[in-house]
């Protein structure tokens, strides 16, 4: 039952591909309702690029960054990740195989904060790092940095952020994903909640990530941040009427 | 044969208690270190599998195969049931929902974490001490109890020995049972945060049954869920709970079901 190692190939340069894919809910408790966001939709993104996802609320945007995550599972198609030296389909892939890839190649920033209960914040921000070896002192030091680059005041680092406020959560959110170098960058809307200073940050950090070689999607309400960080746009209206 | 390769394989099980099924052809593999949560409701089988795959007790259908650490895969009832107890010894551990199902409750907490050892083969008094100590802090226990009786100690403690009880000889595999049902949030919460933190740490492969999603969700990496004896859905536990395909595991995530 283990998968062998995905046969197939991306191009040079192309760190993810999704290709025919297709998200639909049943939803079997309410009369059986099924809603189709998206089908046959292809979508491609490389190195240094980050892919601006458009449309109207209820497009699909969000469920199609979720997809590419593999926190929903499509109907049809594959997502191809290049993940080391390998491809690897996350439609198809073992649950161990795509916390691996989650591990080390893929970051995900939700809209909403959802971490561990009762774990302080600098170790939230910490553990993905020591996780992956990184030496406990040095993963210390570069999650303070980013969480003092991100305002949250020292004296809050001790805390688990359940208490804290929306824009401070919302900066922890970006932090656990930001602290490691990710080869490919999800972002659902992450300076929905923040002031002007802490958006500028924020916009800061995703545009260094993309020139240091990152493949980015990302979901950005504000005009301002999509021009700042922004190569190029997938408008999703046009894939709902297909 | 790779670090990757499974640990546990279990294919086509079936355990029938008379004509009642307890569980009916279930199939999945356990890799190294990855934690598997089982949910369902109540009578749905969770424990009838859980059994079956730990050696506790033989399936009706099926097999259940261990990579072991230096023979290769083995057949878990295809054995001597001498060598499986070796193997449960020395390999897995059981922790119970009821402590008492898993703790000697006439010797001390000490002598419950150190005979585990004794019966691996190690003699050495004072080692066998040390390492009973040593596990009693890992679980946070008050040391000055060392010599109590299991019975004299809260449930939540006594789930806190089970678990030094069965990780002192460094089992590759853990079985758990609601370990954390019937005790207080609050206790449940602490002893949570332990699993969470000894099972990361060691690399240890898990499965846990529960009642509780909060549970899978902090615990495990992979999902099933059972109902009437069958799994009508399994894969990563955030994509189940997020995304849920049948109708079951729909409405267990809508918590419209009285849990
Ligand atoms: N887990 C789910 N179960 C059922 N339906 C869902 C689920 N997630 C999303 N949907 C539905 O899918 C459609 C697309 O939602 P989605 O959140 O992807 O839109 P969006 O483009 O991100 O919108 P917004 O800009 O408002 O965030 C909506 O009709 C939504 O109700
Ligand atoms: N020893 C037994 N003899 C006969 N039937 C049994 C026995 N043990 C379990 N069963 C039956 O097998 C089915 C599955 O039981 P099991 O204990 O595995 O359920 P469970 O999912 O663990 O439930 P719970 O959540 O209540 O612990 C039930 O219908 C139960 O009545
Ligand atoms: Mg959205
Ligand atoms: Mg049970």
């Amino acid at each position: 039952m283990t998968t062998s190692p995905d046969t197939r190939v991306l191009e040079a340069g192309v760190m993810m591909k999704a290709e025919g894919l297709a998200k639909s809910f049943v939803l079997h408790n309410q009369g059986g309702v099924r809603l189709d966001v998206f089908s046959g939709l292809d979508l491609e993104v490389g190195r240094g690029e980050c892919l601006i996802l458009a449309g109207p609320s209820g497009a699909g945007k969000s469920s199609l960054l979720r997809s590419l995550y593999a926190n929903y599972k499509p109907q049809a198609g594959s997502v191809l990740v290049r993940h080391d030296n390998t491809v690897v389909d996350l439609c198809s892939a073992e649950p161990y195989e795509i916390l691996e890839v989650r591990r080390r190649t893929l970051g995900y920033v939700s809209q909403f904060l959802r971490v561990i209960p009762r774990v302080p914040t600098i170790d939230l921000v910490v553990e993905p790092l020591t996780v992956r070896g990184v030496d406990p002192a040095e993963a210390r030091e570069r999650a303070g940095t980013l969480l003092a680059r991100l305002r949250i005041p020292e004296a809050l680092w001790g805390l688990p952020p359940a208490t804290f406020s929306g824009g401070e959560q919302q900066r922890v959110n970006i932090a656990m994903t930001f602290v490691q170098d990710y080869p490919i960058l999800l972002l659902d809307e992450p300076t929905a909640s923040l002031d002007l200073e802490n958006r500028r940050t924020v916009t800061d950090l995703i545009d260094e990530a993309r020139r240091r070689g990152a493949a980015i999607v990302g979901i950005f309400h504000d005009a301002e941040v999509r021009a700042a960080v922004g190569t190029r746009s997938y408008d999703l209206t046009e894939r709902k009427a297909a | 044969m790779s670090a990757r390769d499974p640990l546990l394989q279990v294919r086509g099980l079936t355990h029938r208690y008379g004509r009642q099924v307890g569980c009916r052809d279930v199939s999945f593999d356990l890799h190294p270190g990855e934690v598997l949560g089982i949910v369902g409701e109540s009578g749905s089988g969770k424990t009838t599998l859980l059994k079956c795959v730990s050696g506790q007790m033989q399936p009706s259908e099926g097999e259940v195969a261990y990579r072991t650490r230096d023979i290769g895969t083995v057949d878990v009832y295809g054995m001597t049931e001498a060598r499986r107890r070796m193997l449960m010894r020395t390999d897995w551990g059981i922790v119970y929902q009821n402590a008492r199902d898993g703790l000697r409750m006439k010797v001390s907490a000490g002598a419950n974490v150190g005979e585990r050892l004794m019966a691996i083969g190690e003699r050495n008094y004072g080692h066998i001490r040390n390492e009973a100590v040593d596990w009693l802090e890992r679980v946070e226990m008050d040391i000055g109890r060392i010599d109590d009786l299991p019975g004299t100690f809260s449930g939540g403690m006594q789930q806190r020995l089970q678990i030094a009880r069965n990780l002192v000889t460094k089992p590759r595999l853990v079985f758990m049972d609601e370990p954390t049902s019937g005790l207080d949030v609050s206790v449940q919460a602490r002893l949570l945060d332990l699993i969470r933190g000894l099972v990361g740490s060691l690399g240890i492969a898990c499965v846990v049954v529960t009642h509780d999603l909060g549970v899978v969700r902090l615990l495990s990496h992979r999902l099933m869920v059972m109902k009437g004896g069958r799994v009508v859905e399994q894969g990563l536990t955030d994509q189940v709970l997020d995304d849920p395909q049948h109708p079951y595991t729909q409405l267990l995530v809508s918590s419209i079901l009285p849990v």
